[in-house]
This record gives structure tokens, C-alpha cells and sequence, in this order.
């Protein structure tokens, strides 16, 4: 039961990590690529949720909470470079 | 029992993926920086909900509740921060559609910011911006 709920949602979790690259490639903007960037982090701590569910193991817990402060991080600091190096 | 919390374990974690899955669809298809903000944080707070709870449920301790509350607190705390600070930046840097918004409030902000301290501030810098755009097209 488990083992197919992981394998449909790593799936989906593939399917959703292509499509956010493919925005990080066409993105109009930079912001719209760091848009996609945070949602890959986001991906990948889900597939790490998905991993400690299906292994019964939490050596990944720390990860996920460090993989939340980083994106947040990242995303402001490059919106917060962007608007200053436009308006300079 | 062991069954049914099963049942519901593999319900969470397949609704939890389905949220990045929705992410991702929209990240593709949405035309605009805002609506494509409005995707991205769907699997940040719902998303990280079930799949927590499909994993706390799942490997049955009472252990692991604080640090996955503490990392869901931690991204609903930070994801507004960080959709402000991206939608500030697509709004000063032009990359808002416009024409696609039925109120612009920041618009009415700016302005009454004008008339009140003349041309200073936010103002200047998005007339700054303006020129610029102008002397490079």
C-alpha cells in the first residue's frame, strides 16, 4: 500500500521537478526563475519525506527543516539584488 | 486499525505529492509573475502539511511531531515574506502584467505618495526605472 503511494507521488515529483526546470530555462525573468529554484528545493524535500516514509528512517528530518530556510534565504536575497540593480 | 491508518498514510502522501505536482502544472501554464507566485506556494503549505502528517502517522511516534511542526511553522512564517519581497521586485522591475489586475493598490499608494512629498522615494526610483527602459529600447 505504501510502496505504491511513494511510487505514484515520486512520479508525480518527477513530473512536477521537469516542469520546473523547464520554467528555470524559458523564465522571462529572473524572478520567475528563482520562483521555480524554490519550488525544486521544495520537491526535493518532499522526495525526501516520501524516502524517510518508505525507509522508515529520519535521518533526512534535519535537511528538511535547513531546506525551508534556504529557500527562503535565497529568494529574498535575489529579489531583493534584483530590485536594486534595476532602479540603481 | 493498522490498516485504515495505512489507507490514510497512502492518501496523504499521494494528496502531498499531487500539491507539486499542481506546482508544477502551474509554473508552466500560468502567463504572469504573480499567478505563477499563486502555484508556487501551494506545495510550501498544504503540500508539507500532509506529507508531515502522512510521515508522523506512518512511522507511528510522537517524537518526530515538534520538528515537523517546527519545520512547517518555519515555512508558513517565511513564505509570505519571501512571495512579498518577489512581488515587490516584479512590480518595481515591470514584470507585473498590468492590464491582468482588477485592483492595484500599491498604484493609489505611490501616488498619494507623490502629491504629499513631491517626486521622492519609490517614486523617483520607478520614473528612474522608466527612462532607463526607454533609453535601451
Amino acid at each position: 500500500m505504501i510502496e505504491t503511494a511513494v511510487w505514484i507521488g515520486g512520479v508525480m515529483l518527477a513530473l512536477a521537478s521537469i516542469a520546473c526546470l523547464w520554467r528555470v530555462f524559458k523564465g522571462p525573468s529572473i524572478l520567475d526563475r528563482v520562483l521555480a529554484l524554490d519550488v525544486i528545493l521544495l520537491i526535493i524535500s518532499s522526495a525526501l519525506c516520501l524516502d524517510m516514509a518508505i525507509n522508515r528512517h529520519t535521518d533526512y528530518l534535519l535537511f528538511v527543516v535547513v531546506a525551508c530556510t534556504l529557500g527562503f534565504i535565497g529568494s529574498v536575497t535575489v529579489s531583493r539584488f534584483v530590485s536594486d540593480q534595476r532602479n540603481a | 486499525m493498522d490498516f485504515f491508518l495505512e489507507i490514510v498514510v497512502a492518501v496523504l502522501l499521494v494528496a502531498g505529492s499531487l500539491m507539486s505536482l499542481i506546482a508544477g502544472i502551474g509554473l508552466i501554464t500560468f502567463p504572469d509573475l504573480l499567478s505563477r507566485m499563486h502555484a508556487a506556494t501551494k506545495p510550501q503549505v498544504l503540500g508539507f502539511l500532509l506529507l508531515f502528517a502522512g510521515l508522523a502517522i506512518h512511522l507511528r511516534s510522537w517524537i518526530l511531531v515538534p520538528v515537523l511542526v517546527l519545520a512547517w511553522g518555519l515555512q508558513l512564517l517565511t513564505a509570505p515574506v519571501s512571495a512579498h519581497m518577489i512581488g515587490r521586485a516584479g512590480y518595481r522591475t515591470k514584470h507585473v502584467a498590468k492590464e491582468t489586475l482588477h485592483v492595484d493598490e500599491l498604484k493609489r499608494v505611490i501616488s498619494t505618495h507623490s502629491e504629499a512629498t513631491g517626486n521622492t522615494g519609490a517614486v523617483t526610483r520607478i520614473e528612474g526605472t522608466k527612462a532607463d527602459e526607454t533609453e535601451n529600447s
